[in-house]
């Protein structure tokens, strides 16, 4: 079936993919390697032919900067904490919405709201509803905001979440509250189309003989769901590692309340910063760490999974 | 195990018990299960609704300590001071050309590439549609950084040595940059050509032996049958072009009029926390958010298939 | 056990709304499955004989009438505590858990004052797999056994809480023939050691006349005869149980009755004492043909299957309502192929006449 002709004619075809895909994809591979291993490169140093020196030292900078720790420490505390609760909450929302009949329809319409929204957007309102409004070191602001009132109409303390002053801790409820909201409805999605693809006779042999709900969930459900359950989790953690335009959305590019900029900066926000400071070498280091962290986390995850998911 | 019978006879009364209790256990379940979707819909809901009714609020209704949950007066303009405030209308347009102008585009090269790897038989196809697919596990910060160096490059006026003709280049402009490093999509051409795939290799021998041209084969008879996929992929591109923060963020940080709308958005209401106009703020969203719950309702179906074999955002 | 089915009816609500016509899988069936016999449930697909296995199992409830296990009445009972074991037409076997966790899983599900020690559990589940000859395959998942194996697992499943009543659906479709031909040898053996009272659904006459002690024939919600299944072939009560039974089928005609003959056509084929002259359907068995030289039933002979033991004639009839007549003769028999006809005289117990308008059958004695 094949004829010569077809070999010039499927390259032509696929030439404006393969210019594009050689300036913007293949070319920056390479590129941002050899910058990460030319010690302190600097685009603008490079225009004006400065030499660098071949070696690792953007790593040991990366690594020994302050700075980075704390972005580090920031990422990760967010992907093991949203992973695991967006994981479970969509597990469970899941379930409960392949349970029923009347409704059905809506409540997947709106669990799956929050994906088709712009995470910048969004997060300024969530900014908005656990912001206090004229903060004062003593007495009572203008309002507490309305997440807070919440709190207190439970008779809880208001919480100083994102206004400066307030807490690390306070600051991280927030940014894990606002991710799991908008993790959820991917997560939904995937686990309620694996839902509704197993087939229903397991469901009536397991009532058949007499199987308890819990373990119905435990015993068939879950094992059945493993696939899916798997890809949910990894894209978690991929995404997870990639955190930066949901704190950006709540906190502004200050990555953090205004008393202490940074505070909340992740990974990729580093990378973005050092960028902006034209600091290439240091920026590509820390993109090659970053594509080494998620490697190794998909590693551990496909290890786990392999001995997990049953089929 | 014939004898077994006996272990099994259950009493009328115990037969009684067991049913009623039975059907209060699933009605409780029942109840549970909704009551639980419920709160989580109104979780998932109510930052929509706060938005909505924070944004016809008064700035001394929304300060109030107790707060309100209808607003006492509406205020529609809010809405208006927003779209001046954040010139959302330059912002509107500005997103509207790119999301569009890259849609088309990339729609073109996705469908050739596809076909090509669909449908062509070349050397070393399989190997380079393999790379391709292995770029696709790189965090894509790693290409930002050299793109954003070769696109400012770009941007200049460069000339290029060829056999000792130098030859002048035009500068690429702010849409170029904003555009083209984003106009191939490895994702969408493997998307379409599984699509493409799907269509027996028959129809294209038969279009072959009748003498129809590449072209018009892709266009009669490809492009219809792909057309799901093709929707999909057109809604999730102008929403990438809707939602995207990062690189316009880089391109325009000089060329302010040239941002998109959802840097716009965030460097005209930068502040998020203490005295700021929420009501103005929260309008700006809603106007920002109105265009991508439309385009949910109407074509939900597009969207929630796409992703659910994307399974990326935008 | 055995198993009384009291008037029970099924009706589904339309799932066309705009029509809104009610669905009426099952009508107002009412019978006593006796105590350790194996039943078949027979009919066409839609008859509903899959939906009063269902109400059997109480996956479904019925709309009305009652069913008795014994003397309890399971109509309001749910599934799991009704002690039925039931094996699904595609087995539904758990495909993350090796054979024996499937085996086990029933048992483990018991509680309380059922709950069993661990080492009885897998006695039990051995006891099941070596019933059903599986006992070298406990430690495989479901995906790497064949067919057969795989149903055996879930009979082994269903088993082994030894329950009071078995429920197969459709058990052999989904086998080969030749593996089907064992299976219903060993489902019925199984059946005969444990002594459980098993009903099992099919659509194949054939396996269900072979295996059961007792067949219920079905069409469109209503049971058409029951009985064992030589009797139901031997006198089925119309014309569709009639045309339901036997391989190959029965050859249908139209004809008439006048003076105690039956006619078909101009030819009087049969005397039948005792029927009032009217017109009849008219339906003989392929084996109800005796080749005759002068024989009451004149055929335009088309050709001759040879199949070793017997020859399968076919032939044409202008009385035939199907295109062929097919009759089943002995082998010995001579038979002239270059005769463009053949001449045959009817046994007359395999010769029924029905109602022409209700189909019913219509009796007469036969000599």
């Amino acid at each position: 079936m094949v004829d010569s002709k077809q070999h010039w004619k499927a390259w032509l075809y696929l030439a404006p993919a393969i210019v594009l895909l050689l300036i913007f994809t293949v070319w920056p591979i390479f590129n941002t390697v050899a910058m990460a291993f030319q010690n302190g490169y600097r685009s603008l140093g490079s225009i004006a032919q400065v030499e660098y020196s071949w070696g690792v030292e953007n790593f040991q900078k990366v690594i020994e900067y302050s700075d980075f720790k704390i972005c580090l420490q920031n990422t990760i505390l967010l992907c093991v904490t949203t992973v695991p609760i967006s994981t479970i909450l969509a597990l469970l929302i899941a379930v409960a919405l392949n349970s029923i009949k009347p409704l059905q329809k809506i409540l997947q319409t709106i669990f799956f709201l929050p994906y088709v929204t712009n995470s910048i957007a969004i997060g300024m309102v969530f900014a908005a509803m656990f912001n206090i409004v004229g903060l004062k070191p003593e007495g009572v602001p203008d309002t507490w905001g309305i997440i807070n009132n919440v709190v207190m109409f439970f008779g809880g303390e208001p919480i100083n979440w994102m206004n400066p002053g307030s807490s690390y801790v306070a600051n991280m409820a927030v940014m894990i509250i606002y991710i799991v909201w908008n993790a959820l409805p991917f997560k939904i999605l995937i686990l309620l189309g694996g839902l509704q693809s197993i087939n229903k006779q397991y469901y009536d042999a397991a009532k058949v003989d007499g199987t308890p709900r819990r373990r119905v969930f435990t015993k068939i459900t879950v094992p059945l769901l493993s696939p899916m359950l798997a890809y949910v989790i990894i894209t978690g953690f991929i995404g997870g590692f990639k955190e930066y335009s949901s704190i950006i959305g709540i906190f502004g590019d200050k990555m953090g309340p205004a008393d202490d900029a940074g505070r909340l900066n992740t990974m990729v926000g580093y990378i973005y910063s050092s960028m902006a400071d034209s600091r290439q070498g240091l920026a590509s280091a820390a993109a090659l760490i970053l594509f080494g962290i998620i490697l190794v986390v998909t590693t551990i995850n496909n290890q786990v999974i392999k001995k997990r998911v049953h089929y | 195990m014939a004898n077994n019978q006996n272990m099994n006879v259950m009493q009328a009364r115990d037969i009684q018990k067991i049913s009623t209790g039975q059907k209060i256990g699933q009605f409780l379940v029942k109840a549970g299960t909704y009551l639980f979707l419920c709160i989580m819909a109104l979780i998932v809901l109510f930052p929509f609704y706060w938005m909505i009714i924070s944004s016809l609020k008064t700035l001394a209704e929304y300060r109030q300590a107790v707060p309100t949950f209808w607003p006492k007066q509406l205020m529609f303009e809010n809405y208006a001071t927003a779209f001046d405030t954040a010139s959302l209308g330059t912002l509107f347009m500005n997103t509207l050309y790119v999301g569009v102008v890259s849609t088309l585009l990339s729609l073109v090269i996705t469908v050739l590439s596809a076909f090509a790897f669909a449908r062509l038989e070349f050397k070393g196809k399989n190997l380079l549609f393999g790379a391709l697919m292995a770029t696709m596990m790189l965090p894509g910060e790693m290409f930002t950084i050299t793109n954003y160096i070769t696109v400012t490059s770009l941007m200049e006026p460069w000339q290029m040595d060829i056999g000792g003709n130098i030859i002048e280049f035009a500068p690429m402009d702010i849409w170029g940059a904003l555009i083209i490093p984003f106009l191939v999509s490895i994702f969408y051409i493997y998307l379409l050509r599984q699509n493409f795939m799907q269509i027996p290799n028959e129809l294209y021998l038969a279009a072959k032996v009748d003498g129809t041209s590449d072209l018009k084969y892709l266009w009669k008879v490809m492009i219809p049958l792909s057309m799901p996929t093709l929707i999909s992929i057109t809604i999730l591109k102008m929403m990438g072009a809707w939602n995207s923060y990062i690189w316009p963020n880089l391109i325009t940080k000089s060329h302010k009029e040239y941002q998109l709308i959802t840097n716009g958005l965030r460097n005209a209401f930068s502040d998020t926390s203490g005295q700021v106009n929420f009501p103005v703020q929260m309008a700006a969203v809603a106007i920002v958010s109105a265009p991508l719950f439309m385009v949910f309702l109407f074509l939900r179906k597009y969207i929630m298939s796409g992703v659910s074999r994307s399974g990326i955002k935008g | 056990m055995k198993v009384v089915l009291e008037n029970l009816t099924k009706i589904f609500p339309s799932r066309d709304k705009k029509s809104g016509k009610e669905v009426v899988a099952v009508n107002n069936f009412t019978f006593e499955i006796p105590d350790g016999k194996l039943i078949g449930l027979l009919g066409p697909s839609g008859c509903g004989k899959s939906t009063t296995l269902y109400m059997i199992s109480g996956l479904q409830k019925p709309t009305s009438g009652k069913i008795f296990f014994g003397e309890d009445d399971v109509t309001e009972l749910s599934t799991e505590n009704r002690g039925i074991g039931l094996v699904f037409q595609n087995y539904a076997l758990y495909p993350h858990m090796t054979v024996k966790q499937n085996i086990l899983f029933p048992l483990q599900n018991l509680k309380g004052k059922d709950k069993l020690p661990k080492n009885e559990m897998l006695e039990r589940a051995h006891h099941a797999a070596a019933l059903v000859q599986i006992d070298e395959l406990m430690e495989r998942k479901p995906s790497e056994l064949s067919g057969g194996q795989q149903q055996r697992v879930a009979i082994a499943r269903a088993l082994v809480k030894m329950p009071r009543v078995l429920l197969l659906d459709e058990p052999l479709s989904n086998l080969d023939a030749r593996l089907r031909l064992q299976t219903r040898e060993e489902i019925r053996r199984i059946q005969k050691e444990t002594g459980i009272t098993t009903v099992f659904v099919t659509h194949d006459q054939e396996e269900a006349m072979s295996i059961s002690d007792l067949i219920v024939v079905m069409k469109l919600g209503v049971v058409q005869q029951i009985g064992q299944p030589q009797e139901v072939y031997d006198n089925p009560s119309n014309l569709f149980v009639a045309k339901f039974l036997g391989t190959p089928p029965i050859n249908v005609f139209t004809g008439s009755v006048q003076n105690g003959k039956l006619y078909l056509g101009e030819e009087a084929v049969l005397d039948v004492p005792g029927v009032a002259d009217q017109p009849v359907i008219v339906g003989i068995r392929p084996e109800g043909f005796e080749l005759s030289n002068n024989g009451a039933l004149t055929c335009g002979l088309n050709n001759v299957e040879v199949m070793g033991r017997d020859v399968s004639i076919v032939s044409t009839h202008a009385a035939s309502v199907n295109p062929v007549v097919r009759s089943i003769i002995n082998a010995d028999n001579r038979i002239d192929t270059s005769s463009a006809t053949v001449r045959y005289n009817l046994k007359p117990h395999k010769v029924f006449l029905f109602n022409s308008e209700t189909e019913e059958r219509i009796q007469f004695e036969v000599k």
